[in-house]
């Protein structure tokens, strides 16, 4: 076992990096001697764009900026904002999947399989190419290899989305050391170099998620009063705002009906994104596509702008009250006010948190980079570089079980520090009753239809008895990182009682398990391929340069059996050029290679004389 | 309650100690890693068992715990010692929750002495808010038939009972004292069970006066 073994020192300690795993965009960072820095692609770009496409050959995956023209060009073979479905179910999505152009595979019920090309992939799988670019890119700017991270999730994540998170980083060959709130992370970024003490809300909108947090900051601990927020609700939401529009006017304008054209989606999407980011800066900004030979062109106010987006934005404020009250605080108790997410970029909104906070926010910090650079600060602490800083997170929803009548009983309240625990004792209801379903829901409502399900637990193996005589003790754990943990006791005996989980929605570990297999698997498979279409780019080269040599002058200069031994090499190389085996293909061009030294030589020779011939001494 | 003899045993180095101290500490004196803890919260914040506590040392406690025991400062540690941090660190959280709070503490106290509490949602009306309740829900019967003139009496009625509240909250204050101050469990116990009346008492008019909330916010909504 691993035990101490770091401890001991000796080898150079193991870096862990911080990801944030954006609905829009992707960044990895890590702490430096100076503290949290972003690492940039290798052509020095901070964002990798969370969009994936697979290639054309069906091979390999295509991450980030080299994907987003695919977005138009192969839209079936492309997904983006995939954070938005990940941990749910078809029927969750069924309402704002017209947004997105993506396939929905069969047997979706509860994690969503995706078609791209003609592959299947679930969220996790998808989030887990993004997570794999992040990884290599920090590889190769470190110049080590590196296996652990530190993963941001909206605050408002349910259990789901945050195991779906964890897979995605099982997946990519990570190991997730802990899975940190973004608004949380932020406040951790701004914390470092301020040193505050006192209350501040982080009021975190993204592509697709929006998070408030109120946190106490004393003394280096960073303890969250109250989160609470909306999981799909972001800039997404106002682009398609735009999109509408856009679409709509040009469908008319053309005379015929865009909204259904992937590629002509996509490219109105991008134009209307690039119309609301230069609204931020400008009162007028204008919408320009061209697609199908065809142009459009309209213009927007940001009167007209801000008034298309209002009921978004003004959706922000419910969760912040509610966030208020259950911290115990006024508007007026809050020191300070911290903006996280692109869409904070936007004036309303900083309107709307001024309004709200009665506080200027603050926005030293590149709001794209700044939850980034918290999981760094998080990554530095659970590696023991940093000591002097401690975060206490809440569980953002209520916990409870199934009751009679459909009713839930809440076990742990939302906003309570974790890790948190609750216990609660079972029954037997029928004589010689051997298995207990417990039902475990997420959510503030009080019937079961209003909550999310999040697992039924089985105990089995249960002692058959008479009804009411076995006990159960069964203990709910929620960890640090937000996920809930099951075990249950026989009060009688104190042995430990086996639980069956069988989560309502995403993926079992056997299933996560399979895929982290595949993926070396695929991975392995992948790289094969390639080896030995480079062998084949290789002999193409070689056959086509004897094809060439042979109406040389040279050739017939040759010896009959050194001909037949380049041609003999020739046709074994040509046998050989379909196998799978990169090897074979490269002995057998190695061989040709050989076989045609004395054609070389010759070639080399009368090419000399000729020149020799050619020149007027 | 009373405690059989202890001995500090440590899964880590083996040391043994019979010292009650060394049994009772969240980390072995000779090792310094980390034992599995108490699910007891007096035991754990190492506390006396009274029901009176000064909210600011405990915070200061829980905060320096916290420093302590957190997971984030086990991540490269033995599977063991990390398994032992998350259940000491949800162990103080679930502590610090209850005992932050008097009604919660109140209630934690009573049920390890064999009362209980808070499960039923008792019907049962305390006998000095009989005439208050009768009329309250005459109120809410003429509210919900549509009559909006009761709404001031409402009003007022909703006043008196947050100010029964905040009389309650002081006498609850009082038997927290008194509690602490008994000296023999029979003291002990006739105290504990006037505490259940009181809170059986505060849970009703709070029940009360969340009705009156939710019947005048449906009214205005």
């Amino acid at each position: 076992m691993d035990l101490f073994q770091i401890d001991f020192g000796g080898q150079a300690s193991k870096k862990v990096l911080g990801i944030d795993l954006g609905t829009t965009n992707s960044l990895v960072a890590f702490m430096d001697l100076t503290g949290p820095v972003v690492i940039p692609d290798p052509a020095g770009r901070n964002m990798v764009p969370s969009i994936v496409s697979l290639s054309d050959d069906g091979h390999s995956y295509i991450v980030g900026d080299e994907a987003r023209a695919r977005l138009i060009t192969r839209p079936d073979h492309s997904v983006y904002s995939v954070k938005r479905l990940m941990g749910r179910g078809a029927a969750d999505i069924a309402g704002e999947i017209k947004l997105f152009p993506f396939k929905i595979a069969e047997g979706s019920e509860s994690v969503l399989r995706l078609r791209m090309g003609d592959r299947t992939l679930t969220p996790p799988e998808v989030s887990a190419q993004v997570l794999r670019r992040l990884k290599a890119n920090a590889e190769s700017y470190l110049g080590e290899p590196v296996s652990q991270a530190v993963i941001t999730v909206p605050a408002y994540f349910n259990d789901a989305q945050r195991q779906a998170t964890k897979d995605a980083g099982r997946i990519a060959g990570l190991e997730v050391l802990r899975l940190v709130n973004e608004p949380t992370a932020a406040s951790l970024a701004y914390g470092l170099d301020k040193r505050n003490e006192g209350v501040i809300a982080v009021y975190d909108l993204g592509g697709g998620t929006f998070d408030i947090s109120i946190l106490r900051l004393h003394e280096g601990i960073f303890e969250v009063l109250a989160t609470n927020g909306d999981t799909h609700l972001g800039g997404d939401d106002i682009d398609n705002r735009l999109l509408a529009i856009a679409i709509e006017d040009a469908s008319s304008e053309w005379g015929r009906d865009i909204s259904t054209i992937g590629e002509a989606v996509q490219t109105f999407r991008q134009a209307v994104i690039a119309a609301k980011e230069a609204l931020s800066f400008a009162p007028e900004a204008s919408i320009e596509v061209s697609y199908g030979g065809k142009t459009y062109q309209r213009s927007i106010t940001r009167n007209h702008f801000e008034s298309l987006i209002k009921d978004i934005v003004d959706r922000t404020l419910a969760p912040c009250r509610q966030a208020l009250r259950d911290s115990g605080l006024g508007p007026d108790q809050i020191d300070e006010v911290v903006l996280v997410g692109g869409s904070t970029r936007i004036p309303l909104v900083r309107l709307a948190v001024r309004n709200l906070f009665k506080a200027e926010p603050h926005t030293d910090l590149n709001p794209d980079e700044v939850v980034a650079l918290g999981a760094a600060v998080q990554a530095a602490i659970l590696s023991g570089e940093v000591q002097d800083q401690l975060l206490l997170d809440v569980t953002p929803l209520s916990l409870g079980i199934e009751t009679m009548g459909g009713v839930v009983t809440k076990l742990i309240h939302r906003n309570s520090t974790i890790p948190a625990s609750a216990s609660e004792v079972f029954t037997t209801s029928v004589d010689g009753q051997k298995h207990v379903l417990i039902h475990v829901l997420q959510g503030e409502r009080e019937l079961v239809k209003d909550c999310r399900s999040l697992a039924r637990f089985d105990l089995k193996d249960i002692d058959p008895l008479p009804a009411g005589m076995t006990r159960i003790e069964v203990r709910f754990l929620i960890d640090a990182n937000g996920i809930l943990a099951v075990s249950a006791r026989d009060v009688r005996t104190g042995k430990e009682q086996s639980v069956e989980v069988k989560p309502s929605y995403g993926l079992t570990d056997e299933q996560v398990d399979a895929m982290v297999k595949e993926s070396f698997d695929k991975a392995e498979e992948d790289f094969r391929a390639r080896q030995v279409r480079e062998a084949q780019v290789e002999a193409d080269t070689i056959l086509s340069a004897v094809e060439k040599a042979k109406a040389n002058d040279a050739w017939l200069l040759l010896a009959d059996e050194e001909r037949a031994t380049v041609d003999l090499a020739v046709n074994q190389l040509l046998a050989v050029y379909h196998s799978d085996n990169h090897r074979l293909i490269l002995d057998h061009i190695a061989r040709l290679d050989e076989a045609t030294v004395r054609l070389a030589e010759t070639m080399m020779n009368t090419a000399v004389q000729d020149a020799l011939k050619g020149t007027k001494i | 309650m009373s405690h059989s003899k202890e001995e500090h045993h440590c899964w880590n180095c083996g040391e043994h100690s019979a010292s009650e101290r060394a049994a009772r500490s969240l980390f072995c004196q000779f090792c310094n890693t980390l034992q599995a803890p108490s699910p007891d919260y007096y035991r754990f914040f190492s506390l006396p068992k009274t029901l009176a506590i000064d909210d600011e040392a405990l915070q200061q406690t829980f905060y320096q715990m916290s420093r302590l025991l957190h997971p984030d400062r086990y991540g490269r540690r033995h599977e063991r010692e990390r398994n032992y941090s998350l259940e000491a660190t949800a162990i103080l959280n679930d502590g610090y929750r209850v005992l932050k709070d008097p009604v919660r503490r109140a209630e934690y106290v009573l049920r390890e002495n064999g009362f209980q509490v808070g499960e039923q949602r008792s019907n049962e009306v305390p006998p000095e808010l009989l005439e208050e309740v009768f009329e309250l829900n005459m109120m809410l019967d003429e509210l919900k038939a549509g009559d909006d003139d009761v709404i001031p009496q409402l009003d007022e009625a909703r006043d008196r009972f947050l100010a029964m509240l905040d009389s309650i909250d002081t006498e609850l204050d009082e038997e927290f004292r008194s509690h602490d101050a008994a000296d023999d469990d029979g003291a002990r116990m006739a105290s504990l069970t006037a505490i259940r009346g009181i809170l059986h008492r505060r849970r009703y008019i709070r029940n009360l006066i969340d009705e009156v909330d939710r019947q005048l916010t449906s009214r205005n909504a």
